[in-house]
């Protein structure tokens, strides 16, 4: 039956508690090319975790490892308590239903509206009447800020960041308990990509999400992270915005300390 | 945390009726819950009372149908008050509040009969601008070429000797062998019918006839235009999708000039010459066909196809090959400018610039025969 994938069983949010995400000993590897080596990272449950790193060293990569796109070439990942190396379809298939993953331009199905695009995981996973389809389509489209007659616009229709609001709203259809952002603010204006910080930090709240965000923006990073993931040689380095400042890795100082990052944290500091 | 199914209870108490929700009330309980919710029915009670005391888990969904019931029982005349909501849920369902659950009436296109009349306009406008654009890129082609052949150096060589290697001598082995098998196939059919005529022999002049005047040329150009005129526009959109074109433009290149006219004239140049190699290769499979079965010899052969073929059947077929390559050129260049910017508009109009391609060829090639038989050659 199609309504028993996502039955009473799955559990509601608990903050803190167990990881949402547990990754260790992980390694990818392409040909010759190691991306990275021995990588131990946790996600815990309702935090913002940022994840950043300069160009190629793999912070997409880890994103589509740990969602499952890419095989590891070793290590174990851990998604919501379920190893997800030993899951059998019909398992992986409802662990897929407890996340949501935003591509970095929305990722839209480009042949269908932006309602039937919302629709598509609830009609796959759930047995719904059209009308509480309709309704939740058009809810999750408000949620996430976008006007209520954006709903029948293809994807072709919408700018940059509505784009990624209507991707936001399919990530979020079926209520996950974790959500993947990949660059969320990446391509757009200052204006809006505050404002899609302020949505994501909003959502975190309300929903009480989990939230494993790749970027580069360092405005986010301050904005809406509780601690902040820098892969350099290889591995992971986890802390908070104010352990990371004091950190005397070369890059992870160029990084912070560079004219963008002082600005960034200077304004942010400002502000508060 | 204890986790059960969602439930719904009523009861009626001091004239106010009580719903009483709880356990999940989540997205995969959603459907079930819509369902409970939907049988609820206070009668004449205008009080009623949302109690939430024991929802163990809450999303959006929930919260969603929580609200909806409440609007419902709003429209009704009823008051209704939401009770007991544990604070730790209360953002949520304040969040999916602000929304204000409403369902816009238009929120799929509707298609209505109006629409398909719509659409025939459309198209016929969209056609009519089309013929238009493609004539204004006929004649922008053909002021490039005059220009071009005023300086003759500005032509690009390279890019000409590339585009004449990719077209022509890359596309040799399938054109060769596709023209063998068919004047293999052709011998043998031919034969088997002129056979019950005692005719056999006259298998050679229709293998002449076909071969030289239709078949080699034409299946060449379907080929090239499955070939190379599907790379010209794929090649050429995916510079336009990346901007290069656009590049050029501001750098002060022609596109017509660097991107279309080395196409074009590679086009013109190898398609006669392949087509000859074509016609070449579909005789030779018909007089091995001819040999084996029909006990033909390669020199009687030969000599039964010089007799009494007309001396025009080769040129004929040849004379067509630069008409088709303009065709082709012409059609994959053109298409591959209207790419917008999107990767999906390449892959559209490659499969148009395909099809239009071998359409104009086949028209081409009609209008050919009867320019021919006019002229009784």
């Amino acid at each position: 039956m199609r309504g028993s994938d996502l039955g009473a069983e799955s559990p509601p949010i608990a903050i803190g508690g167990s990881p949402s995400i547990r990754v260790r000993g992980l390694e990818a590897r392409f040909g010759e090319n190691v991306v990275f080596q021995n990588l131990d990272l946790d996600v815990r449950r309702g935090e913002v975790l940022g994840v950043v790193g300069g160009s190629g060293t793999g912070k997409s990569v880890l994103l589509r490892t740990i969602v499952g796109l890419n095989h590891p070439t070793a290590g174990h990942i851990e998604i919501l308590g379920e190893e997800t190396a030993l899951l059998d379809a019909v398992a992986r298939r409802r662990l897929d239903a407890r996340f949501g993953v935003l591509f970095q331009d929305g990722a839209l199905f480009s042949s269908l509206t932006v309602a039937q695009n919302v629709q598509v995981p609830l009609r796959e996973h759930l047995d719904l009447s059209p009308e509480m389809l309709d309704g939740l389509a058009a809810m999750k489209i408000a949620v996430v800020g976008l006007p209520a007659d954006a709903a029948r616009k293809y994807p072709s229709e919408l700018s940059g960041g509505m784009r990624k609001r209507a991707g936001l709203a399919r990530a979020l259809a079926l209520d996950p308990e974790l959500i993947f952002l990949d660059e969320p603010t990446a391509g757009l204006d200052p204006i809006s990509a505050a404002e899609f910080d302020r949505l994501i930090a909003n959502l975190q709240r309300s929903m009480r999400l989990t939230v494993f965000m790749v970027t580069h923006d360092i405005d986010s990073l301050m904005a809406i992270t509780d601690r902040i993931a820098v892969l350099v040689d290889k591995r992971t380095r986890v802390g908070t915005m104010d352990e990371l400042l004091r950190d005397d890795n070369p890059w992870i100082r160029a990084y912070f300390h560079g004219p963008r990052g002082r600005a960034a944290i200077g304004s942010a500091q400002g502000e508060a | 945390m204890a986790v059960d199914a969602g439930w719904v209870r009523t009861s009626s108490k001091d004239n106010r009726f009580v719903v009483a929700v709880g356990g999940s009330w989540v997205v995969g309980t959603a459907g079930e819950l819509d369902r409970r919710l939907h049988d609820i029915a206070p009668g004449k009670l205008r009080s009623i009372t949302l109690d939430l005391s024991e929802v163990a888990a809450l999303d959006t969904s929930g919260a969603w149908l929580l609200l909806r019931t409440q609007r419902r029982l709003v429209a009704e005349g009823r008051e209704v008050a939401i009770e007991n909501l544990a604070p730790i849920l209360a953002p949520l369902l304040q969040q999916v509040a602000e929304t204000g659950c409403e369902v816009p009436p238009d929120m799929h296109p509707r298609r209505r009969f109006g629409d398909f009349i719509a659409r025939i306009g459309k198209v016929t406008i969209t056609q009519i601008v089309g013929a238009g654009a493609l004539l204004g890129f006929i004649g922008l082609v053909a002021i490039t070429v005059m220009r071009t052949i005023r300086h003759p150096s500005r032509v690009r060589l390279a890019a000409l000797f590339q585009h004449m290697e990719q077209t022509g001598l890359n596309s040799l082995p399938v054109i060769g062998m596709l023209s063998f098998l068919v004047g293999v196939v052709f011998a043998f059919q031919g034969a088997d019918q002129l056979r019950t005529f005692g005719a056999e022999i006259y298998t050679v002049n229709l293998l002449g006839i076909a071969i030289l005047r239709e078949l080699g040329v034409l299946l060449t150009a379907i080929i090239l235009a499955g070939r190379s005129g599907s790379a010209f526009t794929a090649q050429i959109g995916t510079m336009k999708v990346n901007e290069e074109v656009d590049a050029m433009e501001v750098l002060g290149l022609d596109p017509i000039e660097v991107l279309v006219l080395p196409r074009l004239f590679a086009m013109m140049i190898t398609l006669p010459l392949v087509a000859f190699f074509a016609n070449i290769m579909g005789l030779l499979g018909g007089a091995i066909m001819c040999w084996a079965t029909l006990d033909i010899s390669i020199p009687t052969f030969l000599r039964q196809l010089r007799s009494p073929l007309p001396g025009w059947s080769f040129w004929v077929g040849i004379l067509k090959a630069p008409t088709f390559a303009g065709i082709i050129a012409l059609t994959g260049c053109y298409e591959g400018l209207r790419v917008s910017r999107s990767a999906e508009s390449v892959g559209r109009l490659t499969t148009r610039s395909v099809v239009e391609s071998i359409f104009l060829i086949i028209l081409a090639d009609a209008v050919f025969s009867i320019i021919f038989s006019y002229a009784r050659i």
